[in-house]
């Protein structure tokens, strides 16, 4: 995994916001888009992304790229998605551990995978395709799933051996994790605990709805307060991260956002202070034996 | 179960489920959530791609024609914003009597198939005066679409997006054509004679303009078909119609 290290706090843009964003300073690090709205052949969104660009780094994040898929991955995808990258050239490129589609069928979401050696064998020659294709390592997102297969491994064990296969990053959300955790009862400090961390350059956080049996992982309501005690335990473990606020329905105001953003900001530094003391600490006892 | 039988299984289940498929995957609860959420995101993007013909025929009856669509044409297309391409097929056999309601979707699908496509770069007007007129091959803009018209889908369309009173659907006097485009940044929609509709629909096949001339002139008699030629040229190029020639 070679990608730049970067540290900061972005919003996920969608297009109640684009005004905002082209008309004013918006206090971002990073902006991340879905890359699909804007793998078209011209008019005005690949114009406005052209804008943004000018002013703020891009991630790229993509739902369509189907990397569970046992039949292989769209050529004419790939193609598409290079072309977006060469242009903007992305902070980061991602998209899911999941998959949409198998022999023509699209299903439009992010359908859950078996931990199994055989999905990883298929997961990992698929990430070794897109990135030969594009040039450069991708990220892969920890979904949320309302269905578990029975597998040989757990979620963590199957991220840590994908990215140790093929040399991707992570880019953890740590909605999906609480989301997944609870529905499928296990624990989601034991995720955290599992995953290789050093691996980790992108951090979702999103809201969820209670649904009749399980968890949805809606993307239409503020951070929950257990999403943002994960947040900062997970921060006492990574390196690095680019931190992401993702609304993706009934999105509200930019401000709205933006105070979320800064909450993360918050517990970011409260966490880079710990880990500061925690390192210091260290030095001195190293010093003194 | 291998991942490719799991995966066509799941298959099975969203497009139509298949309680055999279901059993081999386990977990209801968990097999619904997809269920719905399969359906409810293919409803929401026809939703988004139809809006107006959306409120001409009703929330039920859009939702009817939906689901209809959904289980007869399951999606393939790696882009969502695809599906609603094949909605005028579903349309037409549930509304078989209603050029009006065809004629509305086209228009819908046509201004947002614009809104996307390729970038013109149109010829200065000035380069025009170089162009050999009798050998030029003219080039419409990328996101050009024309369609034969019968009804007054245009008017009843632009009086939905501009939330005025809506008129009654009616068959025109003479059979026409609908074009869309873009120029700039900006989805255009415009009826047509069935003249103007001849012309275009030429110049799309072959792009000779000698060829329109002649074709206007046999419609028309030499010096008004000439004329013609030359005025729908002038509007044409004054509206990014024709971008290009060589």
């Amino acid at each position: 995994m070679s990608t730049t290290l970067f540290s900061g706090y972005g919003l996920g843009l969608r297009k109640e916001h684009y005004r905002d964003f082209l008309e004013s300073d918006v206090d971002v690090d990073f902006v991340e888009v879905i890359s699909e709205n804007f793998m078209v052949d011209g008019g005005q969104p690949r114009h406005i992304l052209r804008q943004i660009r000018e002013r703020h780094p891009v991630a790229l994040h993509g739902v369509s790229m189907s990397i569970g898929s046992a039949d292989g991955l769209r050529n004419d995808y790939l193609q598409g998605l290079k072309r977006l990258a060469n242009e903007i050239e992305p902070l980061f490129v991602s998209d899911h551990l999941s998959w949409s589609r198998i022999a023509g069928f699209n299903s439009h979401d992010l359908l859950p995978l078996p931990y199994t050696e055989e999905a990883l064998d298929v997961v990992c020659a698929n990430i070794a395709q897109a990135q030969e294709v594009l040039g450069r390592p991708m990220l892969f997102e920890n979904p949320s799933s309302y269905l578990a297969f029975g597998g040989t491994m757990t979620e963590w064990e199957f991220l840590a051996a994908m990215t140790r296969r093929t040399g991707c990053g992570l880019l953890l959300d740590i909605n999906n994790i609480h989301v997944s955790a609870v529905n499928h009862g296990y624990d989601a400090l034991a995720y955290l605990d599992g995953i290789p961390a050093d691996c980790v350059r992108q951090v979702h956080l999103a809201g969820h709805s209670q649904g009749r049996d399980l968890l949805i992982d809606t993307h239409d309501s503020p951070v929950s307060d257990a999403v943002w005690q994960l947040y900062a335990k997970a921060l006492t473990l990574l390196g690095p991260v680019a931190t992401m606020i993702e609304r993706d329905d009934h999105i509200p105001p930019l401000q709205e956002l933006l105070q979320e953003l800064s909450t993360a900001r918050g517990i970011g530094a409260s966490a880079r202070a710990a880990n500061n003391a925690s390192t210091a600490g260290i030095l001195r006892i190293t010093e003194a034996a | 179960m291998m991942l490719a039988e799991l995966q066509r299984d799941f298959q099975s289940w969203l497009t139509s489920a298949s309680t055999d498929a279901a059993a081999r995957l386990g977990a209801e609860a968990g097999l619904a959530v997809y269920q719905n959420n399969y359906r409810a995101q293919l409803v929401g993007c026809l939703e988004q791609t139809y809006p107006q013909l959306r409120r001409r025929i009703g929330e039920d009856e859009f939702l009817r024609v939906s689901i209809a669509h959904i289980d007869s044409h399951p999606p393939h297309a790696w882009t969502l914003d695809r599906y609603g391409d094949d909605f005028g097929t579903t349309l037409a056999a549930l509304f078989p009597h209603n050029p009006d309601l065809h004629e509305l979707a086209w228009v819908e699908h046509a201004l947002a198939a614009a809104f996307v496509a390729a970038d013109a770069d149109p010829l200065p007007l000035d380069a025009w005066a170089a162009i050999d007129w009798d050998k030029a091959t003219l080039r419409l803009t990328p996101s050009f679409a024309i369609r034969a018209a019968v009804t007054n889908a245009e008017e009843v369309w632009s009086a939905l997006w501009q939330e005025h009173a809506v008129p009654d659907s009616a068959m025109l006097a003479d059979a026409g054509g609908l074009i869309a485009w873009r120029r700039g940044h900006v989805s255009r929609l415009r009826q047509v004679d069935a003249l103007e509709r001849d012309a275009l629909l030429a110049l799309q096949a072959h792009g000779s303009f000698a060829a329109l001339c002649q074709m206007l002139v046999e419609r028309l008699g030499a010096d008004d078909g000439v004329a013609k030629a030359g005025a729908l040229l002038a509007d044409w190029l004054s509206n990014d119609i024709i971008i290009d020639a060589v």
